[in-house]
């Protein structure tokens, strides 16, 4: 007797790659050294090399350079300085980058005004790395130093709100209730300040540019390490009266950003400038120290109050922050509203000044302003769950909100909960016992804790161009970046599934001016909004090909509606009957055209941006343990729940993730730029001493990614990974340090003398 | 009140500089002759004399362990390295490891294993991982970590970095045997035996 | 990093004399502290002697019982040779808690000895330093000074030696063996480095043109009770906040004989023998442990307070003191040649 089985549903298709762990295209290229970044292009004629000298003093005046005594050197080609600068562009929006905050951006060798230590002030060109070095080292410069002040309290009395109008920064949200009657009257309250001070980005690569002088007019190519090559354009091309054709910038391949790479930085202006003086091709490096001139995420210190009830609702809620900034500029992040859009409360109170020191201006890093806000009010949420007698996963969900209580808008999705459940489940964490002391493994304190985070989902404007060959090869092009993120390979992943192509088969390429323009890469955004340009070029292409194919003589798709057809295989069929198809290089062939090529962009849904509120959410569970007579906290253990929409690749979204992870333990354990107030000055300007995490450090992280999409947020179901997976990091490990010893440490980075 | 600050010129005889030299280098089996003066670091000379770009310079002090590569088979930071004495050794890059299109088996699973993600600590981390297994020290994925604690990631790719690392050590490079390593023969050692 | 000169000489006589025939000159080993030093424009030698061909990297028994470490084998193959690892555990633990595989495998004993103390004030050009331009002022005293050291120091200076294989070398008095015009003597390891006081930029007391030819470590290597505690702020590649080297000789519970020393709390490799005697003859206990640790301590200075000044390595220090005298009295040792790892927390 026979039996009909019904077909399985589904079939997944080859071509339907996104979604797949992936592994990245230009992976070869990196574990085999072929990958070129900044400095490692060979150019057209001989190279010079610049090396650039930095200011000892934190304020004060350049009275005298003593340039001629490095020019007579053999093989020294010029010294320049403010004594020497052509005459530039003469107004601040000239030097104000795409990432700009308020302020008259910082000029490189304008004027012999100090303003921060280690700001550069000349720079020696010559036919070797070597003998530029060198003569940097004996370029006696006289400087006349004036007082100067790097210490944020001391300026506190001097704070000032932070003014709107950087891209991204929202102001603090407006109050609600009565904050202070509600917090006098509550059964449970905490208060408690919160600092961490200034952290470098740090990447690996150091900042560094190769210029290829051509030799046709002011032709050059610039290689430039950079988060984004349109913005490095757009700042050249306005300071220097440079065309887009003579200031094409190239970045392949981008060690690390971490939001240093935002802004361009100052090496790429010394070597444009160089290179159009002396009209010859130049490499300029950064070296390690001077990686800590360049922005840093800002000192903070945050107030917080907070009170409940006795079942562990909150009725008042109060964050303010007080940053610093330059003399010059007024960097501005998002650092308190995330309290108010995790947690309802009745009552409510934020507020955000800045305050201005003798440093250089601060700059976005990584997860900028939610690392810091989540770490103050994940620590203080933690402190109320203990003083209302409440868990503190258990507290979190009973102020779960389903909306956004700042904008009073629903999210477009919020699947914290899900993270919450998985992640606790994943974590054993219904085995903890609540007391502090009350866990141990051997002579170590054991301590659980857990934190939670949002961070916003949002989509720029980007652009993309689709080639489609005649051998049925896919070349995709966009201005856009990938300092490690993944770029490369989820843009493929989007090309070769819309036009239903083997990923062998399709080329992304990124980092180069001449592609279509796309966003600097950072806020998590290039998922979202790259992706989206990628995937609708790659339908035009689509929609010519049907065309093409309905052309074809007995056409099995005539009258087919461009809905109703599916590319897959390396076919176009219809998806009614896909028995009805032509092979994409028939058509071409058929067609007679060598290539199809079709523009794709993508941009903020206005409608949406109205009704909805869009995040990415995460929760983190985390193990230490704790030695207690000696100080050490060692994460054993972590968990990290996020909910980011629709993950394209699960393979290097979970790099994201474990990354962010990395920077979260580095953040609460050890990073620390030491400012010396009596010399304006950060001393440990070094990889030996400014202590990032090495390979022992990290134990057991384990990455989950609830289901989720969310097309609202962006048409590709995307919310972004970049920055979610640090966020609450740092807190839960303050959290489970409290737990483990009963200590709470509010002040970053939880070094060993605090426990002692 | 405002003080003087001076930027002295660090030496106080004038500036001479010493000629360059042509010096022989053993890099991947093959020999490059370069012009160069006793002050080129052996990652500078790879890098901007030999066009070998794939060994990185991340601080220049040895402090990331971007620049490793493998001298006699052992594992050193080239920055720290003055060129001109390592004439006559063999020095192994990352490019010797293996190319783009015939990957080595520990740069096949830095790929597999997504074990990096701007690339640039990666090269090294490889040659200090395959230093690590010339070695034949380390079996356990504790001692693997801290015998790759010289190599500094930003990205934090540590979890699969150690994952990839422990792939290769436990397919066939080294044995594990009654507890003890049965590996690679050593590489020559500077130390004699007791007499 | 200035131009110079370089030769590479094939013997310790002519190494001293290529060295003292150049004004300027200095040793070059494996490099890894003086290249570092050159590229922060903090050495600035016109001319280098190089060591790399010597017939100095062997590590061989002497009469004695000891052992005699070549002063340019390097500190990997130090670390990792046969009797090295089976009769002073202590200093091959000690060595592998330095730096990395990358710079043990290039850094030679010699070298080891003779790598500058460690300050942040120091490796700036920016500030002043008496020990980089004696007289102008030590600029550690008030500013963060995590890294510096709180016991022996002096007004002039408080920078700390940062070598964690030296802190062995106290504890097992080992004896430094150089080369010098005047022709070779030896130097007892607690004399070898030096405090700053009025003198700060002199790290130790070699004379112009000695070189270290060998370290000789004599034939008690405590190989069943030591442990070597280092504290730092990530897990491994950083310098010690604190660290403490302790061999013991037991005699059934009662020890014979104690050494310590201490590592990254001052100018040099931190012995007190009056502490090691108040050890010895005794039975281990909590209150002699801690008693020991207040000697060692008593006349400790701090220099501020707070994560960016260093007060807390008093406490830290004889906590870390205290444990690693529990640990290596504990201590049941098992020969196992690859018990590397030590047992940092």
């Amino acid at each position: 007797m026979s039996q009909t089985i019904a077909t399985p549903p589904t079939v997944r298709l080859d071509t339907d790659v996104i979604g797949r762990p992936v592994s990245r295209p230009e992976g070869p290229a990196k574990v085999s050294g072929a990958a070129k970044y900044a400095a490692e292009f060979s150019v057209t004629g001989p190279l010079w090399y610049g090396y650039i000298v930095s200011s000892p003093i934190a304020k004060g005046k350049i009275t005298k350079i003593y340039a001629d005594e490095v020019l007579a050197i053999p093989g020294v080609q010029q010294v320049f300085s403010h004594e020497n600068v052509p005459s530039l562009a003469w107004f601040d929006r000239s030097y104000k980058d795409q990432v700009a905050p308020g302020g008259s951006p910082f000029r490189p060798l304008h004027e012999p005004e100090i303003q921060f230590s280690q700001q550069p002030v000349a720079m020696v060109v010559a036919e070797t790395f070597e003998l530029a070095r060198y003569a940097a080292s004996v370029l006696r410069i006289e400087y006349d130093v004036d007082e100067f002040n790097t210490d944020l309290k001391a300026a506190a009395s001097k704070s000032f709100d932070a003014p709107k109008g950087k891209t991204g920064f929202l102001p603090p949200p407006k109050p609600k209730g009565d904050m202070d009657a509600a917090y006098a009257d509550a059964p449970h309250k905490v208060s408690g300040e919160y600092t961490h001070r200034a952290q470098m980005a740090n990447p690996m690569e150091m900042f560094g540019t190769t210029i290829d002088w051509l030799g046709d007019g002011k032709k050059m190519k610039i290689y430039d390490k950079t988060q984004g090559a349109p913005n490095v354009q757009q700042y050249l091309t306005k300071i220097f009266g440079l065309s887009k054709e003579e200031a094409r910038i190239i970045s392949r391949f981008t060690g690390g950003g971490f939001g240093a790479g935002l802004r361009p930085q100052y090496q790429v202006f010394m070597a444009v400038l160089a290179a159009l003086e002396l009209e010859h091709s130049i490499r300029v490096v950064m070296d390690r120290s001077q990686m800590f001139s360049m922005g840093h995420r800002p000192h903070t210190i945050q107030n917080l109050r907070l009170a409940a009830d006795d079942k562990g609702h909150l009725q008042a809620l109060e964050h303010t922050a007080l940053a610093e900034t330059s003399q010059f500029e007024e960097e501005t992040e998002t650092v308190v509203n995330w309290s108010g859009i995790m947690y309802n409360s009745p009552n409510s109170k934020f507020d955000y000044q800045l305050t201005r020191i003798d440093v250089n201006t601060p700059a976005d890093m990584r997860a900028p302003g939610a690392a810091t806000g989540s770490f103050a009010i994940e620590s203080a949420i933690d402190e109320m769950a203990y003083a209302a007698g409440v868990d503190p996963l258990d507290f979190r969900l009973l102020n779960y909100t389903y909306e956004d209580p700042t904008e009073n808008k629903p999210f477009s999705s919020k699947r914290l909960d899900a993270c919450y459940h998985e992640g606790a489940a994943r974590f054993g964490w219904e085995q903890r016992t609540p007391e502090p002391r009350s866990m141990r493994d051997g002579n170590m304190l054991v301590g659980w804790g857990m934190a939670a985070g949002c961070w916003d989902a949002s989509t720029q404007k980007a652009a993309a161009k689709a080639i489609l060959h005649a051998d049925g090869t896919l070349v995709v092009n966009s201005a856009t970046n990938d300092q490690g993120a993944g770029t490369y390979v989820i843009m493929t992943q989007v090309a070769a599934q819309t036009l239903g192509l083997p990923m062998a088969q399709v080329k992304f390429n990124l980092g180069d001016t001449e592609f279509p323009e796309a966003p600097i890469q950072g806020g998590s955004w290039t998922a979202n909004s790259v992706g989206t340009a990628v995937q609708n070029a790659c339908q035009e292409v689509g929609k010519k090909l049907l065309k093409l194919a309905q052309d074809m003589d007995d056409s099995p798709l005539k009258g087919v509606d461009f809905e109703d057809v599916q590319f897959a295989n390396g076919c176009l069929r219809a998806n009614e009957d896909v028995s009805r198809s032509v092979a994409i290089t028939d058509i071409l062939a058929a067609s007679g055209e060598a290539k199809i090529e079709a523009d794709g962009k993508a941009g903020p849904n206005p409608a949406n941006l109205l009704k909805y509120s869009m995040h990415s959410h995460n929760a983190v569970f985390v193990e230490v343990k704790v030695d207690e007579d000696l100080g050490t906290v060692h994460v054993t253990r972590v968990v990290d729940a996020v909910a980011a929409g629709r993950i394209l690749n699960p393979k290097t979204a979970r790099s994201q993730v474990l990354g962010g992870v990395v920077w979260g333990i580095s953040m609460a354990l050890m990073e620390e730029a030491y400012l010396n107030n009596d010399l304006g000055r950060y001393v440990n300007h070094n990889y030996a001493e400014y202590h990032i995490p090495v390979n022992a450090d990290i134990k057991k992280i384990d990455v989950i990614f609830v289901e989720e999409e969310d097309h609202i947020a962006s048409a590709i179901g995307v919310k972004g990974v970049g920055e979610v997976g640090m966020l609450g990091v740092a807190a839960a490990i303050c959290n489970a340090v409290y737990h483990a010893t009963g200590k709470r440490v509010r002040e970053l980075p939880l070094t060993i003398d605090k426990l002692l | 009140m405002s003080l003087h600050f001076t930027q002295e010129a660090l030496d106080k005889t004038p500036p001479t500089i010493v000629p360059t030299q042509p010096v022989t280098l053993n890099v991947n089996g093959e020999d490059h002759t370069i012009q160069i003066a006793p002050w080129t670091s052996l990652l500078d000379a790879l890098r901007e004399y030999m066009d070998l770009t794939g060994t990185k310079k991340g601080c220049d002090h040895g402090q990331c362990g971007a620049c490793t590569v493998l001298v006699d088979g052992k594992r050193i930071n080239s920055c720290l390295a003055l060129a001109t004495v390592y004439q006559g050794k063999q020095i192994q890059t990352i490019e010797g490891l293996g190319s783009e299109d015939n990957l080595s088996p520990l740069q096949q699973a830095f790929v597999d294993h997504d074990a990096f993600q701007c690339g640039y600590c990666t090269p090294g981390q490889i040659c200090s991982a395959q230093g690590l297994i010339n070695e034949g020290r380390c079996k356990t994925e504790d001692e693997v970590r801290e015998h790759l604690s010289g190599n500094l990631c930003r990205c934090g790719a540590y979890t699969n970095i150690l994952s990839a690392v422990m792939e290769v050590l436990h397919d066939g490079q080294v044995v594990v045997d009654n507890g003890t390593l049965v590996t690679i023969p050593a590489q020559p050692s500077a130390s004699s035996s007791v007499n | 990093m200035n131009s110079f000169t370089l030769t590479q000489a094939t013997a310790a006589d002519e190494a001293v004399r290529d060295l003292t025939s150049h004004d300027g000159a200095a040793y070059l080993g494996g490099g890894t502290n003086l290249v570092d030093l050159m590229k922060y424009n903090l050495e600035r030698p016109s001319h280098l002697t190089s060591l790399g061909m010597l017939p100095l990297a062997d590590i061989t028994g002497l009469p004695d019982g000891g052992l005699r470490l070549g002063a340019l084998a390097t500190n990997a193959d130090t670390a990792w040779h046969p009797e090295v690892e089976k009769r002073y555990p202590l200093l091959s633990q000690t060595i592998l808690a330095g730096a990395t595989p990358q710079l043990r495998n290039a850094a030679t004993n010699g070298g080891n000895l003779n790598q500058r103390t460690r300050c942040y004030y120091f490796y700036d050009l920016a500030a002043p330093c008496n020990k980089r331009e004696p007289g102008t002022g030590c600029s550690a005293l008030t500013g963060p000074n995590r890294v510096c050291g709180v016991l022996g120091t002096s007004d002039s200076c408080i920078a700390t030696q940062p070598s964690d294989m030296c802190v062995a070398l106290a504890a097992l008095e080992a004896v430094v063996r150089v080369q010098g015009p005047d022709g070779e003597r030896t130097i007892k390891f607690q004399d070898y480095h030096r405090l700053p006081g009025d003198q700060p930029e002199k790290d130790n007391t070699l004379k112009p043109g000695e070189l270290v030819t060998a370290i000789d470590l004599p034939a008690e290597g405590y190989a069943d009770h030591f442990v070597y505690l280092k504290l730092r702020d990530r897990s491994s590649y950083a310098f010690a906040l604190v660290s403490v080297a302790v061999g013991l000789k037991m005699n059934g519970d009662t020890i014979e004989k104690a050494r310590f020393a201490l590592g990254g709390v001052a100018h040099k490799p931190w012995r007190d023998q009056a502490a090691e005697q108040l050890l010895e003859g005794q039975k281990p206990s909590p209150d002699l442990f801690r008693q020991v640790a207040a000697k060692v301590f008593a006349e400790a200075k701090g220099y501020g307070e707070g994560s960016l000044h260093n007060s807390f390595k008093i406490e830290l220090g004889k906590r870390a003191i205290v444990r690693a005298l529990k640990q290596a009295t504990e201590m049941q040792y098992e020969v196992n040649p690859n018990a590397f790892l030590n047992s940092n927390p």
